[in-house]
């Protein structure tokens, strides 16, 4: 099973990248404040059908990478640089009506909190058919039974009957749904979706990771995962990004990842994943919290957290090392692997 | 939560005991409810000549705060349920009504013509200026001999007319001045912003007395106007805030990662959520109009045509008979205050169902 995964992922890095992000920095300026750089050069690339994970904790600036590629940071008090190159357009440069056009039928975008993400007051088909007719200009009355059929699609049922329903009345889950249901009306080839499992209890959790695999593997549609949940990345990714004081710190496949962490960071964040074989333990924690952080720009932000810090840690930026598939920022990594059960074993683990 | 015991429980395994408890108690009230459920679904369907609302009880508010209803409920739809059940709404709708269908049909329901000098020949200016209650004449006639019933009863148009017209324009007026400022924002918000603040600062009695003057001849339209001008920044500042909590709001933002249209975001997204408040705030300046209506009648800025009965022009009249004939000066005072305690009762209680907290 392995080899056949790998041998996928060597021919899908053969392919041209879909999606590739260059330098991407947010920095929020408020007046009369310090400006502060939520995102720090970022760079990566999102290959056709591939599902990209971009993880780390609150505040590393993964909502705000996805925010910035989707153009939908307020204008006012943030500045973003970089490029972000989508099938040779770059969307940073695009006016704001030629990137209206393209939100919704070519990137779409699935958010955290399914309640308040829906208009209240308008029902489920029309809030489905608006994007229909917007994008595919249908009228309303044709866009209708594909609103349905899209509500089939994503499991919602008796679909005919929830058109006309209003968000209050669909449980948690179904709002997820309808929310994937609009994301996918329009088949875009890029699918954003930030946290979409967060606001769900754990099984609704399980199913909406299903629906979200089966919809790209169906489609081909490419998926930035963003989540703090490496049980979602265990499942669902293909690459994963773990940022971390908005920079990458660490990048690689799902399998090696998980199998060999290599940034200290990583391994914390696998070593405090609770395990089913290893009850009666305690959870090994990430000392400190996001806000202990030093600049990056005379040091690693990660450093005062650190399990293994080295003197040239408080000193020197570590710079990101691009290596057969992998990336690493740091300077004193994991060497002898992460002393967890073997690999097999801990996906499973993991995913649940 | 925690498994091990605190140190000052006597019995250590009192914890889980009492969780296995609450436990059992949630599931009890569970079973409770989806039976409940089924009752209902069972009446529903098979109760005689029933509509398809559930009754009151049916419509149950379940232990996570949620409500049932059946599909395609609507906030407004689930509001008015909420609404049905509420005696202070369902008095204020009572008194409401009665003033409309009293002002609707007012000519066909007063006992005599309002502008005929019926009772003249028993006014005496100096023995008895005000004619007494006598048969035909239940409430007795005013200073100059007509039916004070009939007056009142007219009258009624006269208010109803004044109050929502002048309701009307303040809340188109407002419409468009919030929307400008709350879905556009920038240096238009300021503009518009600052505009309403310099007319929210004139004192509203003195800004209709001067429209008035400006118009050279006061009538029914300048007070209306008057009225209506005093209400354009209540409804303006209202909109803006309410469209700005909608602009930074998650479906907002949604709709614009779907590339919705500017426009339509503003009018099919954002202008129906912000509504809710601007709709109580009309009822409530209803309420507002009808008093500022009486008041500038009162002191001689209504309609110059002293024959057309107003209730703020006859409590001015009034005022000359106060000590002596004080009847005069109760009966449109208290409908001025019923009419306007009728709105502010239906205002209030829509506020309290529309606002999501205070909603179970």
């Amino acid at each position: 099973m392995t080899t056949t995964t790998t041998e996928r992922r060597a021919a899908v890095r053969e392919t041209a990248p879909l999606l590739s992000v260059r330098d991407l920095t947010v920095t929020f300026q408020r007046h009369g404040e310090e400006p502060f750089r939520a995102v720090d050069g970022v760079s990566f690339d999102v290959r056709p059908g591939e599902t990209v994970g971009l993880v780390g904790e609150s505040g590393c600036g993964k909502s705000v990478t996805s925010l910035a590629i989707m153009r939908l940071l307020p204008k006012r008090g943030n500045k973003v640089t970089g490029t972000v190159n989508f099938e040779g357009t770059d969307l940073l440069s695009l006016s704001d009506a030629k990137m209206r056009d393209r939100r919704g039928r070519d990137i779409a975008m699935v958010f955290q909190d399914p309640l308040s993400s829906l208009n209240p007051v308008v029902p489920l088909g029309v809030q489905v058919a608006e994007v229909l007719e917007r994008h595919r200009g249908m009228s309303r009355k044709a866009a209708m039974p594909v609103a349905a059929e899209l509500l089939k699609r994503v499991g919602i049922p008796d679909p005919v009957r929830r058109l006309r329903d209003y968000p209050h009345q669909l449980s948690g889950g179904m709002r997820q749904r309808a929310l994937i249901a609009i994301a996918v009306a329009c088949a875009p080839r890029l699918l954003i979706a930030d946290e979409p499992t967060t606001a769900l209890d754990v099984t609704i959790q399980a199913q909406i990771l299903a629906l979200l695999k089966e919809l790209v593997e169906d489609t081909g549609t490419a998926l930035i995962m963003i989540t703090h949940d490496l049980g979602v990345v265990a499942g669902l990714c293909d690459e994963v990004n773990v940022l971390y004081g908005g920079r990458i710190v660490e990048r690689g496949d799902r399998h090696p990842l998980f199998r060999d962490p290599r940034h200290p960071y990583t391994n914390g964040l696998l070593a405090s994943i609770p395990r089913l074989d290893a009850a009666g333990e305690r959870l090994t924690p990430i000392p400190g919290s996001v806000a202990d952080n030093l600049p990056w720009d005379h040091a690693c932000a990660f450093a005062p957290r650190c399990s293994q810090p080295i003197e040239i840690c408080t000193q020197v930026t570590p710079q990101l090392e691009v290596a057969d598939g992998r990336a690493l920022r740091c300077h004193n990594p994991v060497t002898s692997g992460w002393s967890g059960p073997s690999a097999g074993q801990t996906e499973g683990d993991v995913a649940r | 939560m925690s498994d091990s015991p605190k140190p000052t429980n006597p019995n250590p395994t009192n914890p889980i005991a009492r969780y296995r408890e609450a436990r059992k108690e949630r599931i009890d009230s569970l079973a409770q409810l989806s039976a409940r459920d089924r009752v209902a679904v069972g009446a529903g369907a098979g109760g005689p000549g029933s509509d398809w609302t559930p009754s009151p009880d049916e419509v149950s508010v379940t232990e996570s705060g949620t409500i049932e209803e059946k599909p395609g409920v609507s906030l407004w739809r689930s509001a008015w349920l909420r609404l049905r059940r509420n005696p202070v709404f369902l008095l204020g709708l009572t008194i409401t009504i009665i003033f409309v269908l009293v002002a609707i049909f007012a000519p066909w329901i007063a006992p005599k013509d309002p502008v005929t000098g019926y009772l003249i020949d028993q006014v005496r200016r100096q023995t008895n200026p005000v004619p007494g209650p006598q048969p035909g004449f239940p409430l007795g006639g005013d200073h100059l001999g007509r039916d004070l019933l009939s007056r009142l009863i007219v009258g009624s148009r006269q208010t109803l007319i004044v109050g929502v017209l002048a309701t009307f324009g303040g809340f188109i007026g407002g419409l468009i001045l919030g929307t400008l400022a709350g879905a556009l924002g920038g240096w238009v918000d300021s503009l518009v912003m600052r505009l309403v603040d310099v007319m929210l600062s004139i004192p509203s009695l003195v800004l209709a007395l001067s429209i008035g003057a400006v118009a050279s001849r006061p009538s029914q339209w300048t007070l209306i106007i008057a009225i209506a001008v005093v209400q354009v920044p209540i409804f303006a500042r209202l909109l803006r805030g309410s469209l700005l909590a909608q602009r930074s709001s998650d479906h907002v933002l949604a709709a614009q990662a779907l590339g919705i249209k500017r426009g339509p975001i503003i009018f099919r997204h954002m202008l129906p959520n912000a509504m809710g408040p601007v709709i109580v705030q009309a009822t409530l300046a209803l309420a507002v109009a009808i008093i500022d209506a009486a008041a500038l009648s009162f002191i001689g800025l209504g309609d110059p045509d002293q024959r057309t009965p107003e209730w703020g022009a006859m409590l001015g009249q009034a005022q000359t008979y106060i000590y002596d004939h004080p009847h005069l000066a109760y009966y449109p005072a208290i409908c001025i205050i019923v009419v306007a305690l009728g709105f502010t009762l239906m205002g209030e209680s829509l506020r309290e169902a529309l606002d999501p907290k205070t909603r179970r």
